[in-house]
């Protein structure tokens, strides 16, 4: 008689973001629109490869030696140490000096292998501190290692900006030593970010409590268009005027966003070590690479390569940062549209300005949950349950369908 | 050098209180044979230790069905938005259809893909479908016990216990004799914990390409049956063993028929693109568990992308798409199987050449002719290995496996000559 293996073995739900798509895809209507998605649309709405990009891979099938042998463990070092000087200011050498770098599978792989390494070594709380609201698999990524995971306040729906007496509340009430995952730009979903002012006083009171800072940064010159004034928070908390003395500054980076390359998973996690523990460094690194390499063995090699050659060829950079301000824009010119529908033509009820002081990909709408439902059955314009709205889904043929169709579930409910 | 990096310099109480312990983890072994190598003025020198490919001139190639395959995709790709979690749809049914069904030669495999009981996940290359399947054991199978052959690859019992499996070995080859040890094999499996989890390699068994007979993996099905072992599959040279990939694969074939007649209920295959498609460092391969039912097929899908999503969201997709591209132009799979064709043939080339210049007087040299893949296993001693690489610059790691790929026909008289005299000298 035959055994029976995992028998316990259940079925899941899927993930809410793959089944919005699911579900999108299987819907007939075609004036439907997809405002779930978490990555960019031109204004036909179709996928964009920036430009700097095809002229990336162009050379690089060009480059006399190119090839596909393996990677160290580390990754593509012309890649990963021009990545920390993106994300860390080039020009600082006494950070880039107390910097380990490895690379990782995209932004989720940069979370996982930090979160992996810190509970191992981390001797602070094993306490980790999220936003409210964030992405949501931010909970799964360090749940599933086992960390304590809890929330900080962040967003204040009612007035629909940044609970700073919450966040600091949250800050100074934390086991000393936690650990707070900080969104370094472009916040998930809400799109609301801290001014330079509100940064300092977080980051004074992360320092103020010995916390450690978790920076993830996944939309790097979407923000604003600018790769400069994005890292912003990250230069604070790791230049040599920072609060921060005595904590490591571990840092996350995506180039799935900026660069458009999201399947190909680029990125690279960085941990900016206090001066006093700068001789760990081989010692940290030696650690990355044994978490690495009973993971995967070393990461993927195209996109490294890739993104390394945007970030080393001067011309290349350029065409780059013009692409991201075309990004930028576009979505920006988006979220003014969208405003001014609802506001003047549709005079919607309701204030809709957050729409346009929101930076990023994303606009948290406040549209409540059954308002999305109704959206998508009726309208066929879908968005995640939280009302959040990739404003890179809208473009100049269905903006105005969906401010009417906002218009018409709003009003619907007021109704009721 | 190595304390000197370690935490003895720790000493303020901030630090102890923030930190455990962080030792300087030991370097990869391959890796520092690498090292030592490219330190070395030795014009002669020869690097055994690499596991990639490397042509007659001693050089990676990129094989000519993958340069069109990426110069077409070059051309004609519109995106690179994110896959789904467990990877391309049409990727995972390449896969499906290239190993189970086998070009509509296995029946049994083609009622398994019919019967939706194959589950199949892009993942990390074949170290990450081995890390997959290992923490799913974890979390789903009674035992947590994997036994492994003695030797393997040296990463298996890494990846294995840091997933949290237990790894213990089954015996697998005689050193004296540079043979298969089939009957202590048999009797360790027949010792081994009920519902266990053994660790099959499907050809050119790394690192010593000896493989089971048909007659000998029958005899390991029956112990499997008997003692309820759940067999895992993994595939890291399909093609290297007779130069056809599709002929690669008689181990899976039998056990398909095993579970299409109810035999064997359950088995997982970890499977790679890496070799025999140069897809080294693209990280492009997968998971496939087949199922009791096609209801488990979905739970299982439905765990699988639970484990992966907060791991990496995604796996990567350039090699992917070469695989995709490759398999969808009847022309360009030609091509890569007489890429694949070639490349083994030089390996087997150099390998009976090396066969023919050694010294069979002080030593029995007949196991080279029959191993297989992309190693020979010589047998040679520790102290041997250490006399080749500090007398003649010989670099392979010290269990005396030799990638055959750095052999070519410009060093293969001296590395011959050199191994001659290793072996007179410790004789
Ligand atoms: C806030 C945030 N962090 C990290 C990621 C990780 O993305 P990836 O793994 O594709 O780089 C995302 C992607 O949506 C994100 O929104
Ligand atoms: C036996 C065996 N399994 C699995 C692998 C995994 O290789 P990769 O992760 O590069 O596909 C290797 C690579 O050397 C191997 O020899």
């Amino acid at each position: 008689m035959a055994n029976s293996y995992f028998t316990e073995i259940q079925e899941l739900p899927p993930d809410p973001l793959f089944g919005l798509k699911a579900r999108y895809s299987k819907d007939t209507r075609t004036d439907k629109v997809d405002l779930g998605i978490g990555a960019y649309r031109d204004n036909n709405g179709k996928p964009w490869v920036l430009p700097a990009v095809q002229q990336a891979e162009a050379k690089l099938a060009k480059t006399p030696g190119y090839n596909h042998e393996y990677l160290g463990i580390a990754g593509y070092e012309p890649f990963v140490s021009s990545a920390a000087k993106i994300i860390l200011n080039g020009d600082n050498k006494d950070v880039l000096e107390r910097t380990v770098s490895v690379q990782t599978l995209s932004g989720t792989g940069s979370l996982h292998l930090a979160g992996l390494f810190l509970k191992k070594f981390y001797k602070g709380s094993n306490a980790l501190y999220l936003s409210l609201p964030t992405w949501a698999n931010h909970n799964q990524v360090f749940a599933s290692i086992g960390f304590d995971v809890k929330s900080y306040p962040y967003w204040d729906n009612d007035t629909k900006s940044l609970d700073l007496n919450g966040f600091l509340n949250a800050i100074a009430l934390a086991p000393p030593k936690s650990v707070f995952l900080l969104h370094a730009c472009a916040h998930n979903p809400t799109g609301l970010d801290p001014t330079k002012e509100e940064w300092s006083k977080i980051l004074e009171a992360m320092s103020k409590y010995d916390h450690l800072p978790l920076f993830d940064s996944a939309y790097q010159g979407f923000a604003s268009g600018s790769l400069e004034n994005d890292r912003f928070a990250i230069e604070a908390a790791t230049s040599a005027s920072s609060p921060i003395k005595s904590s490591p500054i571990i840092i996350c980076q995506s180039f799935a966003k900026n660069c458009g390359m999201y399947g190909e998973r680029v990125g690279a996690l960085h941990i900016v070590l206090p001066k006093d523990l700068v001789d760990l460094k081989p010692a940290i690194k030696s650690q990355l690479n044994k978490i690495i390499r009973c993971e995967i063995s070393n990461p993927p090699a195209y996109g490294a390569k890739v993104v390394a050659l945007i970030l080393e060829d001067k011309a290349l950079y350029k065409q780059w940062t013009e692409d991201l301000q075309v990004m930028a824009n576009r979505i920006k010119s988006m979220r003014v549209k969208l405003r001014d529908l609802l506001t003047n033509k549709y005079k919607t009820p309701g204030n809709w300005d957050h729409i346009v002081d929101q930076t990023g990909m994303f606009s948290f709408t406040g549209l409540n949950k059954d308002m999305v439902e109704r959206l998508e059955r009726n309208h066929g314009v879908y968005l995640v349950s939280s009302g959040r709205a990739s404003v890179a889904g809208l473009n100049d043929s269905n903006v105005e369908r969906v401010a009417q169709a906002i218009d018409e579930v709003v009003r619907f409910q007021s109704k009721l | 050098m190595q304390p000197r990096m370690g935490v003895r310099g720790l000493s303020a109480s901030a630090r102890v209180a923030r930190w455990n312990e962080i030792p300087l983890a030991p370097p990869d072994k391959i890796l520092g044979i690498a090292e030592a190598f490219k330190e070395d003025s030795n014009p002669k020198k020869i690097n055994l230790g690499v596991g990639a490919y490397r042509n007659n001139e001693g050089k990676p190639i990129i094989f000519p069905s993958v340069k069109n395959a990426e110069r077409s995709l070059l051309e004609t790709e519109v995106e690179k938005e994110y896959t789904g979690i467990n990877g391309s749809k049409p990727f995972q049914s390449i896969v499906q259809n290239f190993i189970f069904n086998n070009s509509n030669k296995d029946a049994a495999g083609a009622k398994l893909i019919g019967g939706n009981r194959i589950v199949t996940a892009q993942t990390i290359s074949g170290t990450g479908s081995l890390r997959v399947i290992a923490d799913f054991l974890v979390r789903f199978n009674s035992a947590k016990k994997i036994y492994v052959p003695k030797p393997t690859w040296a990463n298996h019992i890494a990846v294995f216990t840091d997933a949290g499996l237990d790894a213990e070995f089954y015996a697998y080859y005689d050193n004296n004799a540079n043979d298969l040890d089939f009957a202590n094999l048999t009797k360790s499996l027949e010792d081994a914990d009920p519902e266990s989890v053994v660790l099959l390699h499907a050809c050119c068994h790394n690192p010593t390409g000896m493989d089971l007979t048909p007659e000998q993996w029958e005899v390991v099905l029956e112990i499997i049956q008997q003692k309820k072992l759940y067999p895992l599959i993994d595939m890291a040279y399909q093609g290297f063993a007779s130069g056809n990939p599709y002929k690669d694969i008689g181990l899976i074939r039998r056990i398909n028929q095993l579970v299409v007649e109810g035999k064997i209920p359950s088995y997982s295959l970890c499977q790679s693109f890496a070799k025999n498609m140069g897809l080294y460092g693209e990280r492009t391969g997968s998971i496939s568990i087949v199922t009791e039912s096609p209801e488990q097929s979905k739970a299982i899908d439905s765990q699988l992308k639970k484990l992966i999503r907060p791991m990496y969201s995604s796996p990567p997709i350039h090699g992917s798409k070469i695989v995709e591209t490759i398999f969808s132009n009847p022309e360009l799979l030609e091509s890569w199987l007489g890429d694949l064709d070639q490349v083994v043939g030089r390996l087997n080339t150099v390998r009976d050449k090396l066969y023919q210049k050694l010294d069979k007087t002080n030593y029995n040299w007949d196991h080279l002719t029959k191993q297989r893949g992309m190693f020979v296993y010589t047998g040679l001693s520790k102290e041997q290995m250490i006399a080749l690489r500090e007398k003649y610059s010989v670099y392979a790691t010290e269990d005396g496996r030799f990638s055959i790929s750095g052999i070519n026909d410009s060093n293969v008289d001296y590395l011959a000559n050199a191994i001659n005299e290793v072996v007179r000298d410790f004789k």
